[in-house]
This record gives C-alpha cells, structure tokens and sequence, in this order.
C-alpha cells in the first residue's frame, strides 16, 4: 500500500525512501513491492511478526542485501550503487554489536577514525555526544561494566556521533527485561527528538511500535498491508491481519445473515449473533464469511439488573457467565462464556470491593455495533 | 555433581587416581632429579646436591650452559620451532578464515584432508617429505646441473616437516575460536564506515589474537620436542632431542642430559601455562 | 560486479596456502612413496618397476612378524590407554571439585609437552639394572641383586601406555565435560544401578571422544620409535624400527618406502575398521577434538 503523499518524484523532504523495493530468495519472496516515504525527523516503526520480511527490507536500507528490483533514496539520492560503508544510515543491531576489545571512548570513535578525522575533533565530538545522552562520565569503562540500558546508549551515540541521515534500529529491546524496556521507550522517543534525525525501527512488539512512532508500517508476507499513526491503525484497521496484530482483541469467524447500509449481521458457528460495521475493501454479501474484531474495551460487563435491555440498532447485548477472571488491578479482565458456549474477554476495573465480579457470576455484555469491526474473508 | 557411589568404592577410587598421578610424575621426577646429583653417573647413591650439571665448565663434569653441542642443539631446536611456529599460525589462520568463512564445493571433504595429517604417523611423514624432496634435488640436479641445497636433509626440510602436521593444530585451534565470533559485529564495523580492511585489522583479528597466541606457543612446544618426522630429515644442523639422543644411545650419558631435561620441562610448562592464560576471556558482568 | 570479484580473490588468496600445503606436503610426497615403493634397483640408476619390494616384505618372515606384532601389540596399549585412562578422565569431569580439576587437568597436560625422550630417559632411569627401582629395592632388603627391569616386552608396553594415555584422557574429559549431570542422575532415578547407567547411558555418550581417543592412540603407538627402541632395547622389533633401517642403515629406499606404505596402509585399515565397528566418521571424532 502506498502512503497518503502517493509522489514519486525525489523531494528532499524525505529522508528515505522505498519505490517497488523486491527480494527475491529464489521462489521465495522476502520482500514483495514495498514502497514508502518517510518524512524528515519523524519516528517511523515497521511492524510485523518473525518472519514477515522486516529485517530483510532493513539490510537492503542498510546497504547488506542487494534488492532484486527497486530503489531505495536517501534524501533524495538513489544509494543502490553505494557500499554499506559509505552510506550515511546508520544501524543499531539487534545485540547492538559493541566491540569488546575497546572502551567507551574507542567504540564512539570508531566511526570518526575511519572518517580520517583529527583527535582533537575526536575528542569533541564524543564527549559531545555522551552529553546528550546523559552518560558524560563514562568515556574510559569497558563494555563489560556497562548495564543493559547504558549499552543501548552508547549503541546509539555510537551512530549519532556521526550525524547519519537515517538511524535504524532492529529490535533492539529484546534483551531487556520488563522495566528496564518500558523506560528504554520513553528514553529512546526522546533522543530522537533531542537528536531530531529520522529513526527506523523494526520490531514485532506492537507496544514498542504503538509508543514510540509517529507512523507504522504493518508488514506480513513481504508486503506491507497498511501504513498510518498508531491511532490510526488502531481504531481503523484497513485489514483483517492489522485488527488482529494491533492491540488486544475478541476474534471471531462468522457468517453474513443481514446486510444494510454499512451495518451487517453476523452469526458465528457456535450461534453467538452480533452487529458489526463494515470495514476494508470489499462490501460481503448474506452467506459470506467475514472476521469480526472487538477490543476489549468497548465491552461493559455488568451484573444484569433486571431492565429488559432492548437492544438497540447500534448495540450488541450478550448475557453470559463469567468463566475466570484475569486480575491486574485496573486493567483486569474477565472471560465470559455466553450462551452459545463462546469465549468473550472484556475489561473490567477490580477495586477490591464487595461489587467486584466474581467467577461463575451472570453479566451482561453490552458493546456497539460500530466497534465491531467486520472484514470480508 | 552426579550421584555419590559409596565410601569404600569412593576411597579405592580415589587411590587409584592418586596412583595415577604418581606413576604420571615419576619418570620426570627421576629425569629431573638427577641434575642435581653430585655424581657422574645419572643413578643413586644421592652424592649431594650441585648444580655443576648446569654451569660447570669442566670436564668430567661439563655443565649444560658450556657444553658447545647441546647449546647448538638448543639453538637449532630454537630456530626451528619459532619458524614452524610462525609458519603454522599463518597458513592456520587462512585455513581457519577458509573453512569458516568461505562457500566452496566439497567443503567437507578438504575438511578432513585438513585433519589428516594428525593421524599419519610421524615417522611416515617424515619419509615421504625425505623422497620427495631428495628426487626433486636429484632430478634438478641431473638435468640442470644445479643443487638445491635446501631440499637436502637439513633444517629447511625439518621445518616443513614439523610443519605439515602442526598447521593441522593451529588450524583447529583458530577455527574454533572464529566460530565463536559475531559476525555482526564486523557488519556494525562496516556500518560506521570502516573498509574491508580496517574491519579485519580492528575488529576480526584482535578477537582472534589470544588463539592465534595460544596456537603458536602450542606449535612451538610441538616442534621443540618432535623427534619422529625430524629424525629423517635432519642434516649437519641438528636440532636439541637428535643431538640427546645420539648422547644417550651412543655416547653414554651424564647428568647433563638431565639437567637439559629439568630446563626443558621447566621451560615447557611455564609456556603451557602462559597458553592457558592467554586464551582465557575477560569476565563478562 | 566488484563485491564478486573481491569474493573470489579472497576466497583465491585463502585457499592458496591450504592447497599449497596439503598437495605438496602430504598428497605428493605420500604419491611419490608410492611410486618408489614400485620401483626395483636392476642396475647402478637403472630402475624397472616391480612389486619387488613388496613381495621381499611378506617372503621375508622378520619384516612380517615385526608388522603383526608392531599391530597387535598397539591394539593392546590402545585397550590398556582406554581402561586405564577412562576412570581418571571421568573423575577429572566428574567427581573431582572445581579447583581440584583445573590442577588435575593441568597436571595432565603438562606431561604432554615434555618430549617422548625426556620420558623414555625417565623410565630408563627408574627401570634399569642400576635404577631407581632396582637399587631402591636392593636398599629395602628384597632382593640381593640388580634386576634389570628393561629390555622386555613388558616395560615396553608400559612406556608405550604412559606415552599415550593422555592422548586418551584429554578428549574423553572434553568429551564427559559437556555431559549434562541429569543424564547420569535421570539414569538411576529410572531404576538403573551403576553398571548399567555405565554400560547403556554414559559410553554411548562418550562413544565419540572414546574412538576419537583410540584412533590417536593407536597411531601414536604403531607409529612409535623411541619408546619401544629405548626401553625395548635389541628384543625390541617395533616395524619403525625397521624403516628406519631400510632408510639410513641400509639406504635402500625403494624398501624402506614400500615399508612405509605398508604400515600406512596397515594402520589405516584399522583405524577404518575401527570407525565402522563403532559407527563413526571422521569428522564427528578426531575433527572435533
């Protein structure tokens, strides 16, 4: 799929580029006609599962695969012609690739060596850039003293310091664990504005992508499928496989019973009945298969109360049974089984009192129609 | 730790081993020891302790350090080793660059024509080294009226002896540290802007030094202490184990022949150890 | 494109001194013993080829003998090396603490770097009529004269097994080193006593380490020359013996490369069939120790 701009010509608005980029592997398809346009300065995430192509698409950027056919631009300029060591886009790797026979200081300056610059620019520079991420002090310690998050660091300053046009980042939180990695998001949208250079960052952890960037490309099968915000692809997937990747959600496969004028009805194997609005290409017609999405929440779990809730054109009601709860203070969930035998999560807030939801208690589902998001199969 | 058999199968065990090492250290003891006998014979009685058999420069008692034979020996043996041993960890290191590195059909099969060399005995290599070059030298000889010298017995041929089997060595112990390298840190390398070159003199090779390191002090032990391949090559220059052996089995021997095997094994363990530290890596946090 | 021509130069430039090494110091010295062992002296420089040499070895009954029992008694020193050494190696990566194995492993090492030489010179000392032993005993009161424990078959064998037992322990303590302990201790939990946890789950295990043992072992051995001749004396008859003599002594060397060949061929027959017996192949034993 094609950004909103849709122009092909070279602007220098740009930093990079992709048109009809392809990889081929012999029969198989690592890369399948990307193309996008990355605005200068902004945080652009390529997400996708293991697999999907995204680091294949990376190395070509970076200047370690040839592509099979396409160009790649940076600021304009075509590089295909040009050796990964004379391009300005700079990479951190996935085991960020510090090299242990030298020190802090050395690893920085790696990059400036090889450029022939003097030691007096050297030294500026590095000490330069060690400020801006906030380690100053740590110039002369060996890599093996530095904790998980002060390697990411120094990975970074390490390309920083030598002004690239693009940064890329190939999942580079992996090795983290938990706390150290939700802090690692925050710090890193901030040294991309403090830096304020295009970053490229791929990964399969739609949280990271969703935090962080300014834009997203979804990737499955070498293709991607849909490019937009993080609310955007949220809230208005244009596919199946997006409402399913982004952010949690209730999937089911059903069948069209009604269709009228974007709304649709559609029933599942097991019986469960909903309301749900049309979504993606391709209106479905009665007897069609479609997936039906809904987050979580949009659906309100309470006990019944006894008012013959009559379901309005836009609302799905469902009574059903609790079948376990997930506790995690406010973002609890609760699993509820309906009548049809269907299993539907919904959020829930516990605050410990005695009109908590219990297990095994009745509830009603309630969620409307236009949160269901229906996409022909 | 696995299972703890019981005590008295656990003793005898123990003693077995301990035996073991006994028996390992008595013949180097009793080599060793015998250096500082003060007798001119290399058996007891124990006549006192001298160090005489090292740097006595009289006869009966001709020291180690005077006596003009095993110091040329010694030299030989010196010159030898450090060429075989430079020799051995260059082409060791393109073969490890060759086979861990490079695609190449029937891979597998140089592979082992690499590792043969370590079962062919000694003694074989060493003659079919000695035909080859001594009809090469013939043939030259006949048809050009032109010697090669160096293709005669001598210490060019010692070396190249020494070195078809202990290349093998080098070869193993470099591969194995190669594999353990992380090929991404040379594409970061290549990233920042390094050549091809640059990234081999920054990056790959000084990861691979303390191997490298290692694998030429192992070379150089190897060689001093060869004696099976050199046997059939070795011309006027002899190196230290030939000219040895020609005093034990011809001559006779004093204890000088042990203190030349005290300063040996003394000397062959301090470079063992220094090995074993060398290749040991820097403690990660 | 350049990145293919820089590809192929290099891959060039590193395969030269691999090819140069293994055709010129071992593919073509090994086909000219070959091609010497078939020639035959007819006359002063004049050579017919024949398989003269060969046919002198097996009609000449002291040629033969010395290769069968050069042969066979290898085969005992290389069982002697495995029963005798296999126990320490498993304490070595065993039983035996962590500090006690680096000293112990070391203690094992070092021995290797000393020359066959300085350990046969050992041996000399301790075993001879004049020896250590010897004289110790006649001090002690147990015997009234010097015994001369040397110049049998023997202490032959023993300088043989002290030469290459640690041939033996070194890839073995790799090879049970890289064991998984729960192995072992799943073994028992299963019902299994010590013998057959030996028998069914730790030498099958250790199978590669043990035959890539044994075919080093056996090498060195048959391909021995001073140990047997120092501690064997003129009982010795060991086959390198014998090249030796064909080469310097009597300076034939048609024989003594047919000689050469014979032994080759003889070694890697068994080390071949050793390797089948056990169902290994080169690569997964000696290559990887």
């Amino acid at each position: 799929m094609h950004s909103t701009t849709g122009n092909d010509l070279a602007t220098t608005e740009n930093d990079l580029e992709c048109i009809q980029v392809k990889k081929h592997f012999g029969s198989v398809r690592a890369v399948d006609d990307v193309s996008f346009e990355i605005p200068k300065g902004s945080f652009f995430s390529i997400l996708g599962p293991s697999g999907c192509g995204k680091t294949t698409l990376m190395r070509m950027i970076a200047g370690f695969e040839q592509p099979t056919s396409g160009d790649i631009r940076i600021k304009g300029n075509s590089v295909i012609g040009t050796p990964p060591n004379r391009r300005n886009v700079k990479m951190v790797f996935q085991h960020l690739a510090l090299f242990p026979m030298m020190n802090v200081y050395e690893n920085i300056a790696y990059g400036l060596r090889c450029a022939g610059a003097s030691k007096d620019v050297i030294r500026t520079k590095v000490q330069d850039v060690l400020e801006r991420i906030s380690l100053p002090d740590v110039a002369n310690r060996e890599i093996t003293q530095l904790s998980g998050g002060q390697k990411q660091r120094i990975a970074i300053a390490r390309c920083m310091v030598l002004d690239p046009d693009v940064l890329l980042l190939d999942e580079p939180l992996g090795a983290l664990d938990l706390k150290l990695r939700e802090a690692m998001k925050i710090e890193l949208k901030l040294l991309q504005h403090q830096f304020d250079t295009t970053f490229v960052y791929i990964t399969h952890d739609q949280s990271e992508a969703l935090v962080m960037s300014d834009n997203v490309a979804i990737m499955n099968e070498g293709k991607f499928v849909q490019i937009g915000t993080p609310q955007d692809l949220y809230h208005n997937p244009s596919a199946a496989f997006v409402a399913g990747f982004v952010g949690d959600t209730n999937r089911w496969a059903g069948r069209v019973t009604r269709v009228e004028n974007g709304t649709v009805e559609v029933e599942t194997e097991a019986g469960l009945a909903m309301r749900g609005s049309i979504r993606g290409s391709g209106v479905p017609s009665v007897g069609d298969q479609v997936s039906a999405f809904v987050r979580p929440e949009f659906i309100t779990a309470e006990k019944p109360n006894g008012d013959a809730r009559k379901s309005a054109t836009n609302q799905n009601v469902i009574e059903g049974r609790i079948d376990s709860i997930l506790f995690n203070g406010a973002n609890s969930r609760v699993l509820v089984r309906d009548r049809a035998g269907e299993l539907i999560e919904a959020d829930v807030v516990l605050t410990g009192g005695t009109q908590d939801l219990k297990p095994k208690d009745d509830v009603t589902l309630t969620w409307s129609a236009e949160q269901t998001m229906s996409f022909k199969v | 730790m696995a299972i703890k058999p019981n005590t008295a199968f656990l003793t005898s065990y123990r003693l077995y081993v301990g035996a073991f090492f006994v028996f390992l250290a008595a013949p180097l003891i009793a080599a060793g020891i015998f250096a500082f006998n003060d007798s001119v014979f290399p058996s007891l009685p124990w006549q006192g302790f001298t160090l005489d058999w090292f740097f006595n420069d009289s006869e009966p008692k001709l020291g180690m350090f005077h006596d003009r034979r095993l110091l040329r020996g010694l030299y030989y043996s010196f010159v030898i080793a450090s060429f075989v041993s430079l020799l051995s960890v260059f082409v060791g290191t393109c073969n490890a660059f060759l086979f861990v590195r490079c695609k190449f059909p029937a891979k597998d099969f140089f592979y082992i024509m690499m590792v043969l060399p370590l079962v062919i005995p000694g003694v074989i290599l060493g003659i079919s080294i000695l035909l080859l070059a001594s009809n090469v030298a013939n043939g030259v000889e006949e048809a050009f009226s032109f010697d090669l010298d160096f293709l005669r017995p001598g210490i060019v041929l010692v070396v190249l002896g020494q070195f078809s089997f202990i290349t093998t060595i080098t070869s193993l112990v470099i591969i194995a540290r190669l594999r353990k390298f992380d090929a991404s840190m040379e594409e970061a390398a290549y990233n920042l802007g390094a050549s091809r070159f640059r990234v081999l003199r920054t990056i790959t090779l000084p990861f691979l030094f303390p191997a490298m390191a290692a694998a030429g002090i192992v070379a150089f032990l190897v060689s001093f202490e060869n004696f099976n391949t050199t046997l059939f090559l070795v011309g006027s220059e002899a190196p230290l184990t030939i000219t040895m052996y020609d005093r034990m089995v011809k001559v006779g021997s004093t204890p000088v022949l042990n203190a030349v095997s005290f300063f040996l094994m003394v000397g062959s363990a301090l470079l063992a150890v220094i090995s074993i530290l060398v290749q040991r890596d820097k403690p990660q946090t | 494109m350049m990145q293919k021509d820089i590809k192929r130069l290099s891959l060039f430039l590193l395969f030269a001194p691999f090819a140069l090494w293994i055709a010129l110091l071992i593919v073509l010295p090994h086909l000219g013993m070959f091609y010497i062992s078939v020639r035959e002296k007819v006359g002063p420089r004049m050579y017919e080829f024949g398989l003269g040499n060969y046919i002198n070895f097996f009609t000449e009954p002291i040629y033969w003998n010395t290769l069968i029992r050069t042969g066979s008694m290898s085969l005992l020193v290389t069982a002697l090396a495995l029963l005798l050494g296999f126990p320490i190696a498993y304490y070595i990566a065993k039983i035996a603490g962590n500090r006690t194995r680096g000293a112990l492993f070391l203690m094992c090492l070092i021995p290797l770097w000393v020359s066959d030489l300085i350990r046969a010179f050992g041996w000399i000392l301790l075993l001879r009529e004049t020896g250590i032993i010897s004289s110790s005993l006649q001090w002690a009161g147990l015997i009234n004269t010097p015994i001369e424990f040397l110049y049998n078959d023997a202490a032959v064998i023993m300088g043989l097994v002290y030469t290459v037992i640690l041939f033996m322990i070194v890839p073995l303590v790799s090879t049970l080193d890289g064991m998984d302990n729960a192995m072992i201790e799943a073994g028992y939990n299963l019902g299994g006593n010590g013998p057959t946890v030996l028998r069914r789950i730790i030498i099958p295990y250790a199978m590669p380490g043990i035959v890539s043992g044994c075919i080093v072992v056996f090498m060195l051995t048959a391909g021995s020359y001073l140990t047997p001749i120092l501690l064997g004396g003129k009982n010795s008859s060991w086959f390198t013996e014998q090249i030796y003599d064909q080469f310097i002594t009597r300076y034939n060397w048609e024989s003594g490369a047919a000689f050469g060949f014979l032994l080759l061929t003889f070694t890697s027959l068994v080390v071949w069939g050793g390797l089948k017996l056990s169902g290994q192949t080169l690569n997964s034993t000696v290559a990887k120790s």
